[in-house]
């Protein structure tokens, strides 16, 4: 167990944005964290991710409590986070992206050699196609942003890498591809953590799954436990989708 | 990396494109023209007494150009740094000549009070994240009173002079406002300055951490900062950066003329801004570069003087500015927009 929050809580002035919720991580193993928008998912992994800081409840990281003062703190701790649209500066090139932050060095210069060659080689390890690490990030699409974000965390040694919503922008396609990559990081003993509101995409790569609604927990389900159809049922909040496709489907009867 | 076989879909991206993207390739372009066109009708201008002439204005300008163009990189304006060339050259003529400072020590307290200033300018900025538009606006207006305001209150004129009695004078101008003899043709040492700044610049720009971050906070400060960039320390340094600029400026041009007037730098900093816009500065932030800065000084200093050698009124100079940057502003879009291109 490399992550885990106990009864976790946040309050912004009077609005509870986040309510005694429990979750774990475990090295080699994807949590997903599902839930509608405003169930409170941003403001859990910002927690986790050392943006904010948690009013109630305790966040223990292998097995001690910490209370994150910033994102360097929990970088340092290997726990990175690949935000949704944050993540990549378009205008910068590949490579000076891959290193934004953590630039190696040559004396007091920025090793721009080995920066470029380690950044072609990663990108390489994790099967990611780039054509050519000079051209601008910009030109990259969005699921080729999300996998070069992927292989820079996995490099700098993240233990946990949580991905903030990286398929929601995407196509049927690319979104495939980013799943894959997780699989990857998976696979290579990361824990990660994967924050959607699409079931369909949880289901083939999650080994637990922590629903998220208004702020408050609907329970952490280990894969075994829930079929892909119970997911998508709580997530919508059951009773409601039925209703909904109650009223969408067609009435024969009348014309 | 002769290993790594080559992508097929890389094939088109030749020598062509890799020297079009450089965000200075407008302003390269600019110079050509700009050079043929008052070459070609005075001889003067194109001889070595000339290029001396023309490359002096350029220096000066070129060294707050290089300075503006790092902080716009880096999301940020200063318009504050043209009447701060001012307040340094009065900081250094009045305690050099009123309060019995050598050279020296007045420079340097002129380079501490250019500091603060720079770091005043920065922590409002980044701890308010109000725009620098308006803050430095507010900064250009305060120096500019105080300038007028202090420098009638101790002489009761709008300007100090007579530094060239100070202890340290001669050699503080040898270094910071003398001349060197190239083949017959005296050139202002001021040049070596500019080429210098532009140099380290540069390097810090590419091949430094530094110079990555900059790129960063100014393309995305919020991304940056996610990722373990001092955001908001790198902006504050850019300010302070700037303001040691405007006090190297302030300190030659106040060597040389051995006198400040209260007002000088007024209107300049919007120059600077040009002269980053011309060499490939985006005024969003996160693209540009010093190397283009200085060539966008270049450009001005050719047509300052070039205007001149040919018998025109001044007043074309002005004209002749616009023109040049919505030129250099549409040419630097194009040339972005050709290198973003490969998109698939």
């Amino acid at each position: 167990m490399i992550i885990q929050t106990r009864d976790i809580g946040k309050t912004f002035g009077s609005v509870l944005a986040l309510r005694e919720v429990s979750m774990s991580v475990e090295a080699g193993q994807v949590t997903c964290v599902l839930g509608d928008n405003g169930a409170g998912k941003s403001t859990l992994i910002k927690i986790l991710a050392g943006v904010h800081q948690h009013d109630t409840g305790s966040f223990l990281v292998d097995g001690a409590e910490v209370r994150f003062g910033s994102p360097r703190e929990a970088l340092d701790r290997g726990i990175a986070t690949v935000y949704q649209d944050l993540a990549m500066i378009p205008l910068m090139s590949v490579w000076r992206n891959f290193f934004l932050g953590s630039e190696p060095r040559k004396g007091l210069a920025f090793d721009v050699a080995t920066a470029r060659r380690v950044a072609r080689e990663e990108l390489r390890a994790m099967g990611i196609d780039i054509r050519d690490v000079d051209q601008p990030v910009g030109t990259l699409s969005g699921g080729e942003r999300q996998s070069v974000a992927i292989a820079r965390a996995v490099h700098f040694g993240a233990r946990v890498l949580i991905l903030d919503e990286p398929t929601s922008a995407l196509g049927v396609k690319q979104a495939g591809v980013v799943l894959r990559y997780i699989a990857r990081a998976r696979d290579r003993g990361l824990g990660v953590v994967f924050i959607t509101h699409n079931p369909h995409h949880a289901y083939p790569v999650g080994d637990r799954f922590l629903l998220l609604n208004r702020g408050t927990s609907l329970g952490e389900y280990r894969k075994g436990d829930i079929t892909r159809e119970e997911l998508t049922g709580l997530m919508a909040g059951g009773a409601e989708l039925e209703q909904l496709s109650h009223e969408l489907s067609h009435e024969p009867d009348r014309e | 990396m002769t290993t790594v076989p080559a992508d097929e879909r890389i094939g088109s991206v030749g020598l062509a494109r890799r020297l079009l993207i450089r965000p200075e390739l407008g302003a390269v372009v600019g110079l050509i023209a700009v050079f043929a066109f008052f070459a070609a009708q005075s001889p003067v201008f194109r001889s070595p007494a000339g290029i001396a002439n023309w490359l002096d204005p350029a220096a000066t300008l070129g060294i707050m150009a290089v300075a503006i163009a790092l902080l716009m990189i880096g999301g940020e304006f200063d318009l504050s740094a043209g009447v701060l060339t001012g307040t340094t050259g009065l900081i250094l003529v009045t305690l050099a000549t009123r309060y019995g400072f050598d050279v020296w020590t007045a420079m340097l307290v002129g380079l501490v009070v250019a500091l603060l200033i720079g770091l005043a300018n920065g922590l409002v900025v980044t701890r308010t994240r109000l725009p620098s538009f308006i803050v430095t606006l507010g900064t250009f207006l305060m120096l500019q009173g105080i300038n007028l305001g202090v420098t009638k209150a101790l002489t009761g004129t709008v300007q100090v002079s007579g530094l060239r009695r100070a202890a340290g004078y001669e050699t503080a101008r040898t270094i910071f406002a003398g001349t060197i003899d190239v083949g017959g043709t005296s050139f202002r040492v001021a040049i070596l300055w500019w080429v210098l700044v532009t140099a380290v610049a540069t390097w810090v720009l590419m091949r430094s951490r530094a110079g990555n971050w900059i790129f960063a906070v100014g393309g995305n400060e919020q991304a940056a900062r996610a990722v373990g960039v001092p955001a908001a320390r790198t902006k504050i340094a850019l300010f302070m950066t700037t303001a040691v600029a405007a006090w190297l400026v302030g300190s030659i041009l106040a060597l040389r003329y051995t006198s400040v007037q209260a007002n000088i730098g007024i209107g300049q900093e919007f120059i600077y801004i040009i002269a980053a816009v011309i060499g490939g500065c985006l005024l969003t932030g996160g693209y540009g570069s010093a190397i283009g800065a200085a060539i966008g000084a270049v450009i001005f200093g050719m047509a300052d003087k070039g205007i001149v050698f040919l018998g025109w009124d001044a007043d074309w100079f002005k004209f002749f500015l616009g023109a040049m940057l919505l030129l250099a502003t549409l040419a630097n879009r194009l040339v972005r927009r050709y290198a973003e291109e490969v998109k698939h």
